[in-house]
Order: C-alpha cells, then structure tokens, then sequence
C-alpha cells in the first residue's frame, strides 16, 4: 500500500521568475518544497512541490520574488506520497493509524 | 495701501506672504536671520507654517517636500549656510521642484555660488539681486512666480543692508501672469489608479508607465535652463548711450555707483551704470551693447572679482575690463566693509579712467 | 517526474485563494534585486499594510536612495524620490501640506543611520506625523556592500574585511532605541523578514504605525532587518539564520515604543 498525507492546500508556482535563493525551502513547515534539478531561462533552480501542503503561507511570506501563490482547499485530501521525496529508496509502509479518514478514491491528485 | 517704514527683512517677509508663501523652513544665521523670525510671526497668521528647522539641510530639504506636494515654499540663510543647501538646490533643478531661496549673503562673495552653482549636475538657478528694499519685495513675488513657472528653485540675492535698511515701502502684490496648474504636485491621492505621480530625479517612472529616465530628462532640464537664458535676462542700465566708460555693479552697490556716476557726470565725465538685474541669467547681450564704443568698462563688487567673469564673457575682449572693487567686509564679518562708499568707488573709478584716456585728437 | 504535485495553474478543486504573487498596487515584480534579497519581502508586507488600511488614495511614500529605490518603479502610489538620508524632513514638508495623508519614508541603514541620523531623531522628537520606515542589512548594499553606522561588530564588509572591530570601527547606532527614547514618538518597532513568523509581526508593527500616524498619534517608526547575502558574503540560503544570529542579537526585535508622545519611553 502506497503511504498517502492529508494535503490542505496547494501552491501556484510562477518557476520563470523564481531566482534559486532556497529561502522557501528552510521555511515550508511540513517540508513539502524542494528544488529542482532543471533551471529556468535565467539559470535557476526552482521549488517543486510535494504533496501534503498545509496551505499556511509561509512560503509566499518569505518569498522575496513573489514567486507564489496559495490556495486552501475547502476539502482536505490525501495525496499519495510515492517516488521522489524519499531518497532511501523503500516503498513506505502504509500508516495505518488514519488512513481511512476522508478517502476517497476520485480524491487522488495526478501525478506531476 | 501705502507705504511701510519697515525693516527690509519684514518687508520682503510680507512680499512672501502676499505671493502666497505657506511654507517656510530655515535655520538662524545673520543677516538672514531677521527674515525667519518675521515669517515665524506671519505664517501662521495666514495659515501657514513656518519651521525652524534644526539644520540648513533640513530646513531646505523641509521646503523641497512641502514644494513636491504643491505649496509655495522658500527657505534662506546666507551664504554659508546656503554653502550646506547646494546638493538639495540642484536636486530640486533636476526634479524640477519650484521654491525661493532668500540669501541674505554677508556681502556680495556669493555672486559664484549662485550663478555657477555648488550643487551637483547641469543646473542654474534664476537670480535676482535688488538694489534696494523696494526692488527686493517686487524681486520676491516675482522669484515664486519664475519658479513656479520654470518649476525650479530660483535666488534671491540680498544681504545686510538689504535685510537690515529701514525704508519706506508698499508691499503690493504683483501679477506676473499665467501660470501652468501644478497638476505634477504630489497629494497622496492617485494610489492604485494607475496615475500615480512621482517626483523623481531620475525620471524613470514606473514599469507600466516608464519616464524618460536620467539622460533624456537631464538632457530636457538642460535644455529648459537653455530657454530660460534667451528669455529672462533683466538688467539696469544708467546713462550708457553716450558713456566712455561704464561702471557694472549689482545688488547693493548699484545705487553707490549711480551716485557716483551722476556726480562724475556733472563733472564732465561720459561715464555709465550698469548692472545685471538677474545675475542668471547674465544679461550679456545688454551689456555688449550698453559697452560699445566704451574705453574701458569697470567693475565694482565687494569681492575678490566674480562678477567680473561674466563681464569678461559678456564682452568678449571688445573693451577692456578693469576690477576696481576688492574684498571688504566689516569687522562683524556681516556686512561689506569701507570699500562700498561713493568716497571709495569716485577714487576707483578716476583712477581706472586715468588710465584709460581718450586717444589724442579728441573724444568719439 | 512523479510525486510531485502540478503547480502550474490553480487547482481544480475547489479551494480559496489565500496568497497572491503580486502585492496591492503592485505593477511589476522585476524589481532586479539579488536573491534572497530581503528588502522586496519588506515592501510587500508595506504594501499589504497600505491597501488593508485604505490609505492607498492618500499615501505618499518619501523614498531615499538604495536597492529598495526600486520600489517607485513597482508600486502605483505617489512617490518622492529624495537625497540620501533626508528622507524625514522632506517627508515632514510633505505632511505640513498634506496633514491628512499617510506620509511614510522607506529608506537604508546607510541612508539613515549614517547620512541621515539628524533627520530622523529631529523629525521623531518634534513627533513630527510620518512613519519612517528603516531597512536594515547593515551594509550599502547598492554601493557592493560598505559598512553602515549600523553595521554589526564582527561583521565583514568591503570597508571591514576582518569584520567591524571596534577599535578601529566602533559600535553601531541601534537607531530604533534611540528613537524611542525621543518625546514624540507615539510608536517604535523593530521586526524582520528573515521567516515567516517574524514577516507576520512585522506586518503588524508596520499596520499600527500607519494607523497610528494617520489618528495624528505622533512620530511612528519601524525597523525592520532584512537580508542581503550578497554584502554579507554568505549563502543566499545562509542569509536568515545569519539574520537571527548577528543582526537580532545587536539588535532585539520587538515593540520598543507604544506610549503617546511625552509618556516617556
């Protein structure tokens, strides 16, 4: 079974404008930014989003490029977290703890 | 209305007044003095405000806001203290904000500082120096109306015996003319419509509606201070038409050197006045023309020999000019010394003329 | 790649938009200025605090010169672009004229901490009406990093290569404190933008300054430290914790001021 985080929101991500200064990563609380490999037309790297976004801002607050923007959903979904995130390789056990709540399978993001 | 006896300072303070004058800021230095505290006294009896501010720099740069957002404004010291305003003059030349600056100068060593400037960049500003209290409360009203309608700060070259003669005077306000409404003036009001003004030195404006930017609107400034220089050149000229040598002052020592020439006059000399009204701009063509057929033109400033410069420029070695002034300031180092005396200029002025004779066979 | 979630448009599901990338009155967002710049987080939460405030028809920002000049390119409100340091007594011209709109200064620590130290104590113990704002990264960034009045000890800069020794280089003026002390100033803070948590208090000390100048309530100010990597020769991404580490330290964050004019520090 795949492993699979609630997600509150998600963020638009203007990757042109974006200048690779990382200071969004540092300040995601549930860690769900990371940089690409490719770069944009201006050479930098930009954040990719993983699933599990709380929707709280603090990316667009310390953005100083005014590279986001934010959505909250009204409805928290479950998004499945395989692949590229975990760099150790295992598929993750399922947390069984709660992962019946609110699932429901029309809810699954598609992959990027 | 009638006139006044009235110190000059008060004189030209109710002349600020009357040309609408709201916002004044300055620091206390003699002989300027006298005019801060007459607008600390007027001012707010009309409304106005009235700062003395805690420095030059502030005081001046008091006065650039209040002009930016539409007021009429001035401030003033003398030439010292003017000195400290020279980077906030030029930068209200080159973003074109109109005020007065009053230097009430301790003597006429100012004349460099205000037409060539101590400031930054391709500026002028317009000067005017009055020979009198009278001329200096027309001087005034006229100096908000060219800098309004030049949007640039202009001068006004007084000194101590300007700010400190008593004289009978009528403060009449003057209409110069039309002038274009200050539809560039900040008043806060034009956020988020997409009008929005700026005043900015650099003209650049914003990415949705770009300015010129520095080097064509430098460039437009330039060419502003170009036109100003064909059209406001003002100038006195005393017995000049048939005159073997003219006599050039300005400000205070004009009405000396017009004493003096008409006494040398009816003594038989073909002697002349002249002076520049605006020492910028200079009114060159003027004086070429008052200096044909002279012998020699003399110049007469209380200074080291500034003035002369333009007079030199002006004629361009048609005529010889001769300096028969000198540094002179009396001990309070307020006021020119014994130098400015009818008793001082009549030697002078003999003597320069002594050497320069008629040619033998008789006069022109 | 997989895993990662689309962000390219906004989503489909039904949501709330709770951030947009362009500030109110905003107009560009080319404002050329490095990465991990802090100055650019600082003018949108000034601009947030403008438009949530309705002053944005009776705004005029007195603007001194540094990498944050930009701002009068990007944002539609009236501007006044003014000589280093001088910024408080333009603006203080500015608000005699106009008592009723909101004047506010957004100036450097080189502007005004070294040029201009004499405007601004004049203008806060005259409780002159204005909100002057001061980005301080403790280096004139937009000359390649110099050092400022307020530059901290240790610090390495073009003009203390060894960092500020002081000795040789003295102290730094902590200029929101000496503010504070002045009789006439009605409001004194000093945040940061360093993360996401000192954003949101800023944004607040920089609202309760607008309002207060605009309830007549006297001389408001805010500070607030921003990053600039590049004259603080460290990783762009190293830039907020060198912030906490160096700049919060000479300098406490925080409300410093909140009496009426005359009430005492």
């Amino acid at each position: 079974m795949t492993s699979r985080v609630l997600t509150r929101g998600t963020v638009v991500i203007d990757r042109e404008r974006c200048k690779g200064c990382d200071l969004c990563i540092a300040a995601c609380p549930p860690d769900v930014l990371v940089m690409s490999e490719d770069v944009n037309a201006m050479g930098y790297r930009f954040p990719l989003l993983l699933p599990g976004c709380t929707g709280c801002r603090a990316c667009h607050a310390v953005c100083p490029d005014f590279v986001f923007s934010v959505f909250k959903y009204v409805e928290p979904v479950w998004l499945p977290t395989d692949g590229v995130a975990d760099d150790q390789g295992d598929d993750r056990a399922a947390d069984t703890a709660d992962d019946t709540a609110g699932d429901t399978a029309d809810d699954r993001e598609e992959p990027a | 209305m009638t006139a006044t006896l009235q110190q000059g300072s008060a004189a030209v303070a109710e002349a600020a007044v009357v040309a609408g004058c709201r916002f004044f800021a300055g620091y206390p230095m003699l002989p300027f003095t006298d005019l801060l505290e007459h607008m600390a006294r007027r001012l707010p009896q009309v409304g106005g405000t009235c700062m003395n501010a805690e420095t030059e720099i502030e005081g001046v740069n008091m006065v650039l806001g209040a002009a930016a957002a539409g007021a009429r404004a001035a401030t003033g010291s003398c030439g010292q203290g003017i000195a400290l305003m020279q980077e906030t003059i030029a930068e209200a030349a080159l973003n074109e904000v109109p005020f007065v600056v009053f230097n009430m100068a301790r003597g006429q060593q100012d004349y460099f500082q205000c037409t060539r400037g101590g400031g930054w960049g391709d500026y002028r500003t317009i000067t005017l120096a009055p020979k009198d209290v009278t001329e200096a409360v027309e001087h005034t009203q006229l100096l908000f109306h060219l800098a309004d309608l030049y949007r640039a700060p202009t001068v006004l070259y007084g000194d101590y015996l300007v700010a400190h003669t008593w004289m009978g005077v009528e403060v009449a306000q003057r209409d110069f003319g039309p002038l274009p409404p200050k539809d560039w003036a900040l008043d806060g009001s034009r956020g988020g419509t997409g009008r929005s003004r700026q005043v900015w030195t650099w003209a650049m404006g914003r990415d949705d509606a770009p300015g010129p930017g520095p080097d064509a609107h430098w460039r437009a400034v330039a060419e502003k201070f170009d036109a100003i220089a064909a059209a406001e050149a003002r100038h006195e000229a005393h017995l000049t038409e048939d005159a073997e040598h003219l006599i050039v002052s300005f400000g205070s020592s004009a009405p000396f050197v017009e004493h003096v020439v008409d006494e040398l006059r009816e003594e038989g000399h073909r002697v002349g006045a002249f002076r520049p009204v605006t020492l910028w701009p200079f009114p060159e063509a003027a004086l070429a023309e008052a200096a044909e057929g002279c012998r020699s033109v003399l110049v007469f400033e209380v200074n080291a020999g500034q003035m002369i410069d333009d007079v030199r420029l002006a004629l361009a070695g048609r005529c010889p000019v001769v300096p028969i002034g000198g540094v002179s300031i009396d001990d309070s180092g307020m006021r020119q010394g014994s130098v400015l005396g009818a008793a001082s200029i009549r030697e002078r002025a003999l003597a320069a003329m002594a050497r320069h004779p008629a040619p033998a066979g008789g006069t022109r | 790649m997989t895993g990662f979630v689309p962000t390219d448009a906004p989503p489909e599901r039904p949501s709330l938009q709770v951030a947009s990338t362009s500030a109110p009155l905003q107009v560009s967002e080319d404002h050329h200025l490095c990465p991990g710049c802090g100055h650019p987080v600082a003018w949108r939460i000034l601009l947030e605090a403008i438009d949530e405030l309705a002053m944005a028809q009776r705004a005029i920002g007195v603007v001194g010169h540094g990498c944050y000049t930009n701002i009068v390119r990007l944002a539609d409100i009236d501007w006044l672009q003014c000589l280093h340091g001088r910024a408080p007594a333009v603006a203080t011209g500015v608000k005699r004229v106009h008592p009723d709109v909101g004047v506010f200064t957004l100036q450097g620590d080189g502007d005004m901490a070294s040029e201009g130290l004499a405007e601004v104590l004049h203008a806060a113990a005259r409780g002159e009406r204005i909100t002057a704002i001061m980005l301080n990264n403790g280096v004139f960034g937009d000359t390649g990093g110099q050092m400022t009045a307020a530059s901290v000890v240790g610090q390495r800069t073009k003009t203390s290569l060894e960092g500020r020794d002081p000795a040789a280089h003295g102290y730094p003026v902590p200029v929101a404190d000496l503010v504070a002390r002045l009789p006439g100033t009605a409001y004194v803070a000093r945040g940061a933008v360093n993360n996401a948590g000192s954003v949101a208090k800023t944004k607040r000390y920089l609202k309760r300054a607008l309002e207060l100048q605009l309830e007549g309530a006297g001389f408001t100010f805010v500070e607030v430290l921003t990053m600039c990597p590049t004259g603080w020769f460290v990783p762009t991404a190293a830039g907020p914790d060198y912030l906490s580490e160096t700049f919060e330290r000479t300098f406490p964050v925080g409300e410093l001021h909140t009496d009426a004019p005359g009430a005492g520090g």
